[in-house]
């Protein structure tokens, strides 16, 4: 029996050595995606920070196969090597890892196509809302109004004026079987998830939300504590999608959104009437998934 | 135009006369990173483009031959955008001649098929892709009688190198600094220069089996003997050549089967007794002579070298087409034959 600490095991796939920052989010969310799959997996990875970081010849952070094509074709290589390993009875699991920037952007369509044609393989998108490898250019995955090299906070313009997309939804929108969101600050829940998306028999989506000192601009030893208040603001709903029901974590006792702004360089400029539109957003946003969790099957599923 | 390849190879697969697994991509750029990672993990894989989807792929053609994978592709030679051109000109597959594939042109269907069942060996013994290239239309979409052959040992069963496996981690695509990648694409320019002799060995192996093959499997000749002018060029239009060159008798033909590793020396020896020589290519390189020509005359400094622009976008390459370059051997500057 494999040693475990706070259930998970103990032993590492995602060695340490690798060259993150700091206080990085996605770097931990590999190290438990890893955990929870094991050895016999490959991990096909997008061109991103992990990728950068984990990867430079003669060096590997990783202890399982893994192979990086391009910024946006992970899911295209992952089918490939799924029906490779289908058609010769191998039974491995399947990981593909892609930043918010391969994931919602760039590589959204190879995605699609990935879900579409029903590959046994578990999707994982970290997410630190911006390209933090290229140096914080904007995604759609940024939130409103933050502070990217690409959306700057001008005299005109103040930071991004779009919503983040809401993927997980859109993947849903597929009719897969699961789909979820997780977070670094939680790790067995996110361990769970990658465990439950890995057994499905067809693609699973994790969204996992992984903050970036670099790009969000806080101290190295808040990466923790920031995930946890955007949990308990809301501002990371936490939930999975299971048969097209939708189930959220509950959050007791709401906390607004400021202190979460606070902690965070690219929020400095927000005026108040910014911080309130940001808060109506998130509220609208949260108010909007619990009612969505009373309907029952939200999603249909045809997978 | 690959579409009748894909086509047929569905119809094999859903009868089960083809033990393969087949993926619906949605784009070309999905498709070759399909093909890789079916490669990756050990599988023989195999996919066909042409044209704006080959443009559209292009990235991962990169990838593919950096990563060493020995994928196969049929592309059906045919126009660029804009303005949109579905017909046939070698504008897809010449502009990605620096991507790391082994370029095989071949002037007929029967060829295509022999051409195609050697790729795979090609691509396996040198751990670089291979692409087959066919004329769009004027060999994929018309009929031809065709001599097919059981080829399943002549290919052999497929045990990829390097591969997948959770028993035997590896890295494949890492990051490469300024300190390495140098170093590994110095590699990848010997082996892909060395594999002219790979090329040339399994289409030796495979004409002593099938008894059926094209010149040195880099480079054809056609009336060539005793004769001062020879016409240069690749695909279906040398068909064309052969007629006229039979009917003029001043001129022999040289097929460039092989244009990518380019067969510098063994077009040196072919041309030895060569005085004047016309190159027809079938696509542009803006800004500068075409493909062909240029690279031609860097090969055979000492020759008379006339080059013509011809079939672009569709445009029947005919008779007179061959005639007008043989007859304008010794003229200055790309001629356009229209």
């Amino acid at each position: 029996m494999a040693e475990m600490i706070l259930g998970l095991p103990k032993e590492e796939l995602f060695c340490s050595g690798h060259t993150s920052c700091s206080g990085c989010g996605p770097a931990l969310a590999m190290r438990y995606a890893l955990k929870a799959a094991g050895k016999n997996t490959v991990v096909v990875h997008a061109t991103g920070c992990m990728e950068v970081v984990s990867s430079a010849y003669p060096l590997s952070a990783w202890k399982v196969p893994w192979i990086h094509g391009t910024f946006e074709n992970a899911p295209a290589i992952a089918s490939g090597i799924e029906r490779a390993f289908k058609s010769k009875g191998k039974k491995v699991n399947i990981l593909a890892i892609g930043g918010d920037g391969a994931t919602f952007d760039i590589g959204l369509g190879a995605l699609s196509g990935m879900i579409e044609r029903g590959h046994k393989v578990c999707y994982i998108c970290y997410d630190n809302e911006a390209y933090m490898n290229t140096g914080k250019q904007r995604s759609s995955a940024s939130p409103l109004f933050a502070n990217t090299t690409t959306t700057p906070f001008g005299k005109k313009i103040h930071g991004k004026l779009e919503p983040k997309k809401p993927l997980p939804f859109i993947v849903a929108a597929h009719g897969v079987k699961y789909v979820a969101t997780a977070s670094i600050a939680n790790p067995q829940d996110f361990y769970n998830k990658v465990k439950k998306g890995l057994a499905i028999d067809g693609p699973s989506f994790i969204h996992v939300f992984a903050p970036c000192q670099f790009g969000w601009k806080f101290p190295t030893d808040k990466t923790i504590e920031i995930t946890g208040q955007a949990i308990k603001s809301c501002v990371a709903p936490i939930y999975e999608i299971e048969n097209g029901i939708l189930k959220l974590n509950k959050v007791d006792n709401k906390i607004k959104i400021d202190n979460y702004l606070n902690m965070q360089g690219r929020y400095k400029h927000l005026n108040k009437e910014e911080v309130f539109q940001l808060q109506q957003f998130v509220d609208d946003r949260w108010k909007f998934l619990t009612e969505l969790e009373t309907k029952g099957k939200v999603f249909d599923v045809v997978q | 135009m690959d579409t009748h390849i894909v086509e047929r190879l569905a119809e094999y697969v859903d009868n089960g006369e083809l033990n393969s697994e087949l993926i619906y991509a949605e784009s070309e750029h999905s498709m070759f990173s399909a093909a890789a990672g079916a490669s990756a993990a050990g599988a023989r894989s195999f996919t066909a483009s042409s044209s704006q989807g080959l443009a559209l792929g292009f990235e991962v053609l990169g990838m593919i031959s950096g990563m060493r994978l020995p994928v196969v592709a049929a592309i059906a030679n045919r126009a660029l955008s804009s303005p949109i051109n579905i017909w046939n000109d070698h504008s897809d597959t010449m502009s990605v001649k620096d991507m790391g594939w082994i370029q095989l042109y071949v002037e007929s269907a029967q060829e295509s098929f022999d051409t195609m069942v050697q790729a795979f060996k090609i691509a396996e013994e040198t751990l670089i892709p291979v692409m087959v290239c066919l004329d769009g239309f004027t060999l994929s979409h018309v009929t031809e009688p065709l001599e097919l052959e059981n080829v399943s040992s002549f290919v052999g069963k497929y045990r990829g190198k390097y591969v997948l496996d959770p028993k035997k981690p590896l890295l494949m695509g890492p990051v490469a600094t300024p300190d390495s990648y140098m170093e590994i694409k110095e590699l990848q320019q010997k082996d892909m220069l060395d594999s002219k002799n790979v090329v040339k060995k399994i289409h030796n192996e495979y004409k002593k089996k099938y008894k059926r093959g094209y010149g040195d499997g880099l480079i054809e000749t056609y009336n060539l003997k005793g004769k001062k002018k020879a016409l240069i060029l690749m695909g279906s239009a040398v068909g064309t050549a052969r007629v006229v060159s039979d009917e003029e008798k001043d001129f022999g033909v040289i097929k460039l089967k092989c244009f990518r590793p380019f067969p510098e020396e063994e077009l040196k020896k072919v041309c030895k007794d060569v005085k004047e020589i016309a190159v027809i290519d079938r696509s542009l390189s803006f800004g500068q002579d075409s493909a062909v020509y240029t690279e031609v005359k860097k090969c055979l400094p000492n020759k008379k070298i006339s080059g013509f622009v011809a079939g672009l976008g569709g445009r029947d390459i005919t008779r007179k087409t061959i005639k007008d370059a043989v007859n304008q051997i010794g003229k200055e500057g790309q001629i356009w034959l229209k």
